[in-house]
Order: C-alpha cells, then structure tokens, then sequence
C-alpha cells in the first residue's frame, strides 16, 4: 500500500466487516492523502470500502471481499463556520456530536438528529440518516449545500458551494446522500446551518390502540401548529405514546402545546425531552427494518407486522423503524407486499448473523435500477467500492 | 445573435413524417413562419430557429418524440412556458423542440399526505390554486409563478422569494416520471419520504432538461401558516439595510422571506406599478414573517426593533392582504419595470455569502461607474441571491457589449467572494462559459459522467450547463465485486 497515506496497517479481527477481515485499513490524515491512497486503489485494482465510526455499517448489504478499508476518521477538521452565513463546511470524519456542540457557542446547529453516537458527518450522508426532526427541517438531502468526493478513480471533485441558493451544475451532492459509498469517497460536506430554538415544549398522549397515532398524526398535519417531530412508540396491537415536540420561542412552544392538548383531547405538557427520544427499537434478536410510507399509510404499516413488535414511527414524516422478532423473513414479506400497493418500502438496517446476508436487504427498487447500474457504471466501472453491498447487488 | 444556418440533416427529413404519422400532423411544426415564435425563451438575447416544433399533448406523444429522436440520432430540447431567463430552453437548429406547455392536467391530488399529481405544462400558480381551499400551498414561488410551468421548475431547480425559509423545487417534489433520451420511462422517487436506490430524482432537479424530460410530477404541498406579517423598510444607505439583514439572522430568526431593492429599482418599480415605497430610500427591505400567531408576533416586533436601530427612517407594516400585495408587486415587477427607465437591460442571478452583500454591492457600482453604465439591484438579501440588473441603449453601437461584459464581471465577482454564478436562473445556455470559472475540470468530468448514465449519445438539450460536451464511452480495466449474472439482472445479489 502507498507510502504517502498517513497511515496504514494490516488489516485485524476488530476491522471485519461482515465477518471478512479487510487486508489492509488506509487512515487517510487529509483530503490530499485520501487522493493518494485512493489512486494507488486504482492502480492496483483494490476494492475499497470507505467508512466513518462504524456505526451504520448493517445498513447495507454485506460486502463481499474487501481489500482496503478506508477509515476516514482522520478528515477531522472544521474547516470553516461561516457563523454569519449559517454556513459550515467539516471534513467528513468530524463527529456530528462534536461538531453540534463547536456550532451552539453561537446558538446555531446542524439539524439533523439520527440517533446513532458518535456518527460522522460522511457516515450520515452516505447512509442518508436521519432523525425525529426531519418533519421541520428535512434530511441531509435539504441541507447539504456542497461536497467534495474522490471517485473510485483518485479524481477528487467538488459539486455545489458554500451558499444555499445555488443552482450551478448537477448537485452531485444528492447522488452521494445514501450510496453507502458505492460511488466514492465523501471527504468534505459544507451544510447550511439553523438557529438553536431557544425553547422547547412537548406534548405526550396515551394511546389505548397504536394505529390512534395515525388519526392524531392527521390532526396535527391538518392544523396550523408546527411541531419539529412528532414520534410515536408502541408495540402493535397493545398500548402506545405519542409525543409531540415544539421548539421555538417560549412564548410560541407554550401556546402551541397548548393547541395540541386542545386538538388531541388532552395530553401531558412538559418542557423536557425524554431520556429515549429519537431512538428505535434495540433487539440483537430481531430483524430491524426503516419502513419508509406516506404518512396516511400508518394503519397499512402497523396491522402489517406481526402483533407485539415494537415500534417507533415519526408519525407525521411516514418513517416507521421496527424490530421483528420470531419468523423475521416472512414477516418482513408480508410487510413488503402490504407495502408495495400504498407505495411504501422497508430497508433491512439490523439482523441477528444468522440472517444477514439471507434476507432481501433492500426489497423492491423499481424501473429505475437499469438506470441505477449505469449511473454506477460511470462512476465505478470496475466496481470496487462497497461492491455488492447496494440496491440490485450494486 | 441569430444562428440560423440550416444544417444539412437527412435524419430529419426522415423523422419528420414519423413524427408527424406519431403526434398528428397538426402538432408537428416546421414552416419558419411558426418556428420563429419559438426561437428564444426569457433571454431574448439568443435565438435559434429549431428545424421541428413538436407541441406534445399527451405523455404519450413526449414518450413517441423522443423514443423517434433517439431512433434518427436527433437532439431534442424541452420547453415549457418559454419563462427561463438563461436560454436553457434555446432550441438547436438541428433538433427538435418539444413544447409542453399544452399537458396541463392535475392528475391526482391527495389532501391526506398533502400531494399533488401534475402534468408538466401546469402553470406553478394554479397548483397553488388547486389547494387553496385546504389550506395548502405549493411553495416554490419565482417571480414568474403566474406563468412558469412546473416542469420549467423541475428543470431549473426554481426558488423564489419565499425560499429562504421553504426551500427550493428540489424540496418539494416527491416524484417525477422522466422519459430518458433513449425513450426509456423510470419513474424516480414516490409517494413515500424515500426510496432505497440513489436519489436519482434529487440529481435529476435542476439539470436543466439534459437529463430527460419529466411527463408527470407529484409535488409536496405546505400547510400555510396560521399568520402571515409583511414589513417595508426604508434605510438611508445600502450599508445599514444590509447590516439590519445580518441582524435579523444572527438574532436566530428565520424569515419567510428577506428582499432588498436599491434606489435604481425603486425608482423603477414606483414608475411602473405605483407600490408606494418610501421617497428618497437608497434601499428598502420587504420583511415577511409566518407562522404560528404567538412566534410571529414576537419575532415581528423583533424584527422592528433590530432594522429601526439600523436607521430605518420608515417602517411600513401590511395591515392587511391587499397591502402585503402591494408591497409585493413593487418587488416582484421590478425586473420589468427597469424597461421604463432604460431602453434595455441585461438581468443577472448571482449568489454570494450574505455577508459580503454591503461590500458586493459597493464593488458593482465601482464597476458599474467604470463602465459607465447603470445597475439596478434586485435580490432575496435573506439568502445571499443578487439580480443586479444592467441598464443599457441597444441603439448606442457597442453599449449591449459593455454590459454584457459588465454583467459576465459581476458573476466572477461572485465566485470570487465563494458564491456562485447562479442562485434561481439556471446555467443553460447564457453562462455555461463561466462554468469553468466556478467549476475545475475534473469537477465538470464528475458532473458529466452523470450525464453519460443518462443519455450517452448527448441527445436531451445539448450545448447547455458544460463548457465543453464530454464524450461518453467505457474505460478500460478490469471488473471486480460483482457477478456478472447479477450486474445483467439475471441473478439478484441482496
């Protein structure tokens, strides 16, 4: 492997993914060392799987061989906070915890919550995660304003800029947002930035039947009120809560909590959040799935997985995440065939050993995966990065 | 700029009767007499005479154009109302262009999940129209929104005034069905908030109709807010407006909308539609505020407060719809009220950090005053968006040169302050020179090799957004990683 990458080791047990031990772990220190590593990649052939913290790995589908594993935690640099701009660019590596907390000593934050500690930023735009808030604020899609990539060829590219409004060539950006890395490497993300709420306020209702979420997700997205996240934890067929947060100005989160109580037939105001909130179901044993439907098809999604799994949905955004426990593989069948007809999809994003690998990992993609492999033909003819591991075994 | 040459073309000898046996006779033009109306778009300045319009009126007859496009090797450009302000829509002399503003059909509309099902020539204000009783809105809304077409708006990505706070088009669509140039259909996106596959929808807004042609969109519709507050303001200096916009961002206030005009607009817009803005100004703010009642409120009275600290020798609040109307007419008419005061102009869309606007500005009117020539300036001031618009004599020989150089010198001023040559108007065909500018060569490689994915042959709007076409093809080396059963769909990998 290149002298130039600042570091670089044989590749150990701890490194495997899937179970396959990668022969070598390229730690590039910069933008320029990832070019290098990336072009001796090239030259000699190398499949590659690029990663942050580790965190999102399952959320593909298991890698074949990989010969290096390029660990981009060393592109640790905040590289600009345009505070007045509402405008930061950060090196792929950089913690997104770490750099929330750099962005409120001036009252700012990137709004995005996907619940996963210690997640980079290149690792949340590669898996495209996201969390609760992305009812307000969106996804990465809507607030990535520039990337820079190396392409599996060592051919380091820039796409969008650092100014929001901007419409100056193809915004590679969003062909990047959750490829896993099957087109290349992320290095560098510049992201338009919000102002921290200085107060927030939520609302929780029990629930006697989970699917009464879908008719209170109704009334709220009916109503002038505009909650940040509106989440849902339940298992089906049995009790559930419902928990509506606002975040704004106090005088603001008070009256609208007020409003919901009112337009729910009660609930329980307070002005913190829950130790919980955002996470999903955790089961080592159970089949993990993202169910992404429009909202109205809650009911189709909740009567769809077997009774007693537990579920947390953003009732309002139509992301439900669910853990399947028992006979996983034709439960999760079931859901995708009650799925297709309201237009929804689920995504494998944990499984026990036993089943990962022999589950459909990414289910139905559409017409467009003819279009899909060409796309990843240009990018990475020879397919050497995350090969196999996205849709139609891209 | 008139290129007018016909090419030696026998494929179009030969598609023109397939066409014409496909879509009607009636709906396939090729009399120069007809042709003319469609040589330009919103940027008369360039004009080609296309060898064929086709005037689609079904998604069946935009699918059989192109797929008989692709068959002859014929290149086809897309079109809508003809609104866009970069050339994006300029025909090729030797192509087809394919008119869609005549497929004006909603198709669905859900008021549960709040979306909308359309056909490509709907007019942006009549799906706002549409909802309106459900209180819903769609949220894109450019200048031109009382004409543009949405699949206008799809391909250029359109913003607006109000997307300061919403977002752009790509924000707002769920879904397209795109014919690509070989005449193949896929369907991109859904009605769910996200699909597994690469977000080919998100790349395909924006590419300003080189990646195909989208025959049906489902956009997303927004709630409109409970409350709704417009202020005026008029400031003595470019330099304070500017500082009381810094103020209300760094005060953690997201308006709906931040515009600014300078004295030249001013004048220009009181001419024209009467608005009413404070005499003797040298810049104006229009505030915009929505929301829930009690944040609104608050952050209104914040707002007063910041740009009256700033100097702000006149605070104008919209009591009701018809004056925020008001306000906004003066804005909104601005670029062609600049027709009453100059007999011509050039319109530019530039973006820079909103941090240097007060600087910005002050370095277009050294440039401006060094060509001797006059620049309005127009611009959503919240977002860092400027439309500086250049004032020119057609009749003086030489002038629309200088301007044009002047209004081409701004741009790279933009670049050279980390913005970007366009913020709402697209590249197309007018800058996509200073794509080099802002762009590295291997930066437009990458760009373009999303292109070869969807239209190899380079048959979907040539000659726009790249300086210089890329010629698709394979790249030698060997594969790795996956099997070939897989890659040819015969086995799945999961």
């Amino acid at each position: 492997m290149p002298a130039s990458a600042s570091a670089t080791r044989p590749g150990a047990a701890a490194d495997a993914v899937d179970g396959q031990v990668p022969a070598t772990v390229a730690r590039p220190g910069s933008v320029e060392d990832t070019v290098d590593v990336l072009r001796e990649c090239a030259a000699e052939g190398r499949s590659v799987l690029p990663h942050g913290n580790r965190t999102k790995l399952d959320w593909a589908a298991p890698a074949g061989a990989v010969d290096v594993a390029l660990d981009l935690r060393g592109l640790d640099r905040v590289v600009d906070h345009a505070a007045g701009d509402l405008v930061v660019v950060a090196e792929a590596g950089v913690r997104l915890a770490d750099l929330q907390q750099q962005l409120a000593r001036s009252g700012q934050m990137l709004a995005l919550d996907p619940c996963e500690p210690g997640a980079t930023l290149g690792g949340i735009v590669s898996a495209n995660a996201s969390g609760p808030r992305r009812l307000r604020y969106g996804t990465a899609r809507d607030l990535l304003i520039g990337i820079t990539v190396v392409l599996p060829d060592g051919t380091r590219a820039v796409a969008g800029g650092r100014v929001v409004k901007n419409v100056a060539g193809y915004d590679l950006g969003k062909l990047f947002i959750g490829a896993h890395g099957s087109l290349g490497a992320v290095v560098t993300t510049t992201w338009r930035l919000h102002p921290l709420p200085r107060a927030l306020a939520t609302v929780t209702v029990e629930l006697d039947r989970a699917v009464d979420a879908a008719s209170c997700a109704r009334l709220l997205s009916h109503s002038p009120l505009t909650p940040t996240a509106v989440e849902l934890s339940a298992r089906t067929g049995a009790g559930a809560s419902l928990l509506v947060l606002f975040e704004s100005i106090p005088e603001s989160v008070a009256a609208q909590a007020e409003a919901a109580v009112a337009l729910l037939g009660g609930g329980a105001i307070t002005t913190e959040l829950p130790a919980d909130f955002g996470e999903r179901p955790v089961d080592p044993d159970a089949l993990g799935v993202r169910i992404a439907h429009p909202p109205k098809a809650l009911p189709v999604v909740l009567a769809a997985l077997p009774a007693g799994t537990e579920v947390r949905a953003s009732a309002c955004s139509g992301i439900t995440y669910a853990a399947i426990t028992g006979s996983a593989v034709a439960a999760l069948d079931r859901l995708r065939a009650a799925l297709g007809p309201v237009g929804g999809n689920a995504v494998v994003v944990a499984a026990p050993v036993d089943l990962r690998g022999q589950v459909d990992h990414w289910g139905p993609v559409g017409d467009s995966l003819p279009l899909m492999r060409r796309v990843k033909d240009e990018y990475d003819p020879q397919h050497r990065f995350a090969a196999g591991r996205f849709v139609g075994g891209i | 700029m008139q290129a007018d040459a016909r090419p030696a073309a026998p494929e179009l000898d030969r598609l023109v009767p397939r066409l014409r046996a496909s879509v009607g006779p009636s709906r396939v033009l090729t009399d120069p007499t007809q042709l003319r109306t469609y040589e330009c778009d919103g940027l008369t300045t360039f004009r080609v005479r296309p060898a064929v319009v086709v005037l689609a009126e079904s998604r069946e007859h935009v699918i059989e154009t192109v797929r008989l496009c692709a068959e002859h090797g014929v290149p086809f450009v897309a079109r809508g109302s003809g609104t866009g302000l970069s050339g994006g829509a300029l025909p090729t002399a030797d192509g087809v262009l394919l008119v869609l503003s005549r497929l004006r059909a909603v198709l669905d509309v859900d008021l549960d999940d709040a979306q909308i099902t359309v056909e490509p020539g709907v007019i942006n204000l009549q799906v706002t129209r549409e909802v309106a009783a459900a209180s819903l809105a769609f949220a894109p809304d450019p200048s031109s929104q009382q004409v543009c077409s949405i699949g206008g708006n799809v391909a250029e990505n359109s913003g607006g005034a109000h997307c300061l706070k919403y977002g752009f088009t790509v924000n707002h669509v769920l879904a397209a069905e795109v014919v690509l140039a070989d005449g193949e259909v896929v369907t991109l996106g859904g009605s769910a908030p996200e699909h597994p596959g690469y977000d080919l929808l998100g790349a395909f807004i924006g590419s300003e109709g080189t990646l195909g042609v989208a025959t049906r969109v489902t956009l997303r519709l927004i709630r409109t807010p409970e409350t709704v507050q417009t202020m005026l303001v008029g400031f003595h200096s470019i330099a304070a407006a500017g500082d009381a916009v810094s103020d209300i961002v760094a005060a953690g206030i997201v308006p709906a909308a931040i515009e600014m005009m300078d004295a030249l607009a001013i004048e220009a817009a009181e001419a024209a539609v009467h608005c009413g803005y404070p005499p003797g100004a040298a810049a104006v703010l229009v505030v915009e505020l929505d929301g829930p009642h009690a944040e609104v409120t608050h952050q209104f009275a914040e707002v007063e407060r910041l740009v009256a600290a700033r100097g702000a020798f006149a605070i104008r609040i919209a009591a009701d719809d018809e004056e925020r109307m008001t306000m906004w007419r003066g804005r909104k008419s601005a670029f062609a009220a600049v027709g009453r005061i100059s007999p011509a102009y050039f319109v530019q869309d530039g973006v820079i950090p909103r941090t240097q606007l007060a600087n910005v500005l002050d370095e277009i009117d050294r440039m401006a005053q060094a060509s001797g020539l006059r620049v309005a300036n127009v611009f959503h001031a919240g977002d860092g968006n400027l439309h500086p618009l250049v004032l020119f004599d057609d009749g003086v020989p030489g002038q629309a040169e200088v301007a044009e150089e002047l209004a081409g010198d701004i741009l790279d001023l933009c670049i050279d302050r980390g913005g970007s040559i366009t913020g709402e108007h697209g590249v197309g065909f007018e800058k996509k020179g200073k794509m080099a500018n802002q762009f590295s060569p291997d930066d437009l490689d990458a760009m373009q090799r999303l292109r070869c994915a969807f239209d190899p042959a380079g048959l979907a709007n040539p000659g726009k957004i790249f300086p210089t076409p890329r010629l698709c093809g394979e790249r030698p080396g060997p594969r790795t990683g996956e099997h070939p059963l897989s890659a040819a769909g015969i086995a799945e990998v999961f």
